[in-house]
């Protein structure tokens, strides 16, 4: 076979619009870097780096727990805590949203559109703002970052729950109804026996989000290891940064294997 | 022969006491974490009307403001594309190093991966405020903690995507004695690139978000704005921010979905 007959078999590809998209990234990373001044480095830059590190290999330890009160499990406790019922709220509450959102339990396409476009406006608000607003109604605290996951989480669960829903077998239903069963015995007997495993599932999936998320909200008072993480930061004691980071990365590895466990024997 | 007793009555249905156990404890541990927390339903009540005076201070929303932040947003949207950017291209030699079917040494793959989920279990806000902390306020630490974050995202799923391919190719071209350059270059990146610019779409969309709050804790962007203006009490300024926010990342994650639905 001759060359240009073999490059002739090469598959044609749409040349233009392949430029076109090269063209199109190339516009924004010109864009993207222009813009960017060229960042200034704090000459104590590399002394600080250090001292993280010489603080994260020796942890303060007697931060661990201190009878005191305010020491690492007792703050770690409180992002678990607040991550656990964050979640329990919006585990609960999204239920109803769910039923809204999925197509075929909902009446018509614009119901469950207009479902689903209320989750994804809930899923897009950012939690750290929706802590700020409940930190002005109930005061700083952890009670404020309960209640601001719980909402949050409500717009991923939400969606999750409704295509669990969506891809719910309509046969048990149907035969539920064929005998006169009513809204209620149907709901209990064919729908939440089909779709409860998957909504546990993913609630222990939200679960492991809210203990990172839970772990942040602290930075701006809503309770959690976050608090005395940003202290610890703004006083430079990186003894005390270095055991806190040890501490969450333990806690949520910990977190992480049980659920992703009990997931894996729900399913 | 013992003549055993044949069952006439309907088997038991299983012991249900497991799951009334399970329920006990959950509940048990939910009453555990509402006295950790000191939630308390009264409070919420009694700091509801707060909230309905803050929302109703929300609610026209400041359109002049628009224009003050229109270059928070850009630099936000910025520190997203610079920082899924850099992570991706750092994450492409770790999750070839991490990806067993190419890399046969345990004592190679393992401990990468390992160090993989150590930088996934810290929260981007929390790398952002560490980075701040080294240098200084700005978009620098923000950019690098997304970066950080990137990494450890794009360089899981994408070795998890070169574990998953066809052998078939690889094998052929050993068999013609290919070295492991051409091996990576001929048969793993034609099979894994649309999945890998997939996941560098999807880590660009959770970037965006992330870089709209950043700015709390000082690491550049929008978020900024937010304690400049919860400071002063402007909140109609605030829903402003929020709006922007939500309208941006909204159109970002369609163009994005709608680009990754083009590519698988």
């Amino acid at each position: 076979m001759s060359e240009a007959a073999r490059k002739g078999m090469k598959p044609k590809k749409n040349r233009a619009g392949l430029w076109g998209i090269y063209l199109a990234l190339a516009l924004i990373y010109i864009w993207a870097f222009s813009g960017m001044n060229l960042p200034e480095i704090k000459p104590t830059a590399g002394q600080i780096t250090k001292s993280i590190f010489n603080g994260m290999f020796h942890p303060d330890w007697d931060y661990v727990s201190d009878p005191g009160g305010e020491d690492l499990l007792h703050g770690l406790l409180d992002t678990l805590a607040i991550a656990a019922l964050g979640t329990f709220i919006s585990a609960v509450l999204c239920v109803p949203f769910a039923f809204w959102a999925a197509a075929n339990m909902s009446k018509g396409k614009a119901a469950s559109g207009t479902g689903k476009f209320v989750l994804s406006f809930i899923r897009t608000f950012p939690e750290l703002v929706m802590a700020i607003m409940f930190i002005k109604a109930v005061g700083p605290g952890s009670f404020a970052g309960v209640l601001a996951l719980g909402l949050h989480s409500i717009g991923m669960l939400g969606k999750l729950f409704s295509e669990e829903v969506e891809n719910m077998d309509l046969g048990p239903t149907e035969a539920l109804m064929a005998t006169g069963a009513n809204r209620f015995q149907i709901l209990w007997f064919a729908v939440i026996p089909q779709v409860i495993t998957g909504f546990l599932s993913y609630t222990l999936y939200r679960f492991e989000i809210n203990v990172r998320s839970a772990a942040v909200l602290g930075v701006i008072g809503a309770g959690g290891i976050g608090t005395p993480l940003i202290f610890a930061l703004t006083s430079r004691d990186w003894n005390r940064v270095g055991i806190i980071l040890l501490g969450i990365i333990v806690m949520v590895t910990v977190i992480d294997l049980i659920s992703g466990y009990l997931r894996r024997k729900i399913v | 022969m013992m003549n055993q007793p044949i069952k006439t009555s309907i088997p038991k249905p299983p012991s249900k006491i497991k799951n009334y156990v399970t329920l006990l404890l959950v509940l048990f541990l939910l009453w555990g974490s509402s006295i950790q927390t000191d939630s308390s339903l009264a409070e919420l009540v009694a700091g509801f009307p707060n909230m309905m005076d803050l929302l109703n201070q929300m609610v026209p929303p400041n359109w002049g403001y628009f224009d003050n932040i229109t270059d928070a947003m850009l630099e936000t949207i910025r520190m997203a594309v610079i920082g899924t950017t850099f992570g991706a291209i750092l994450a492409i030699p770790i999750a070839l190093f991490s990806a067993s079917n190419l890399i046969q040494n345990i004592w190679v793959f393992y401990p990468i991966r390992f160090i993989l989920n150590l930088i996934r279990t810290v929260p981007d806000l929390l790398l952002a405020s560490i980075f701040v902390a080294i240098f200084g306020l700005g978009s620098l630490p923000g950019i690098l903690a997304l970066m950080v974050f990137s990494i450890g995202l794009i360089a899981k799923l994408t070795y998890e995507s070169i574990e998953a391919i066809d052998p078939g190719p690889l094998e052929a071209m050993e068999a013609v004695g290919a070295n492991k350059i051409q091996l990576i270059v001929f048969g793993v990146i034609p099979q894994v690139a649309a999945h890998f610019i997939s996941y560098v779409l999807y880590t660009f969309e959770i970037n965006v978000r992330a870089a709209a709050v950043l700015g709390l804790v000082g690491a550049g962007g929008i978020g900024l704005f937010y304690n400049k203006t919860l400071g002063f009490l402007e909140y109609d300024k605030t829903s402003s921010i929020i709006i922007y926010t939500l309208v941006a990342v909204l159109a970002i994650d369609y163009i994005s979905t709608k680009l990754r639905e083009k590519l698988l």
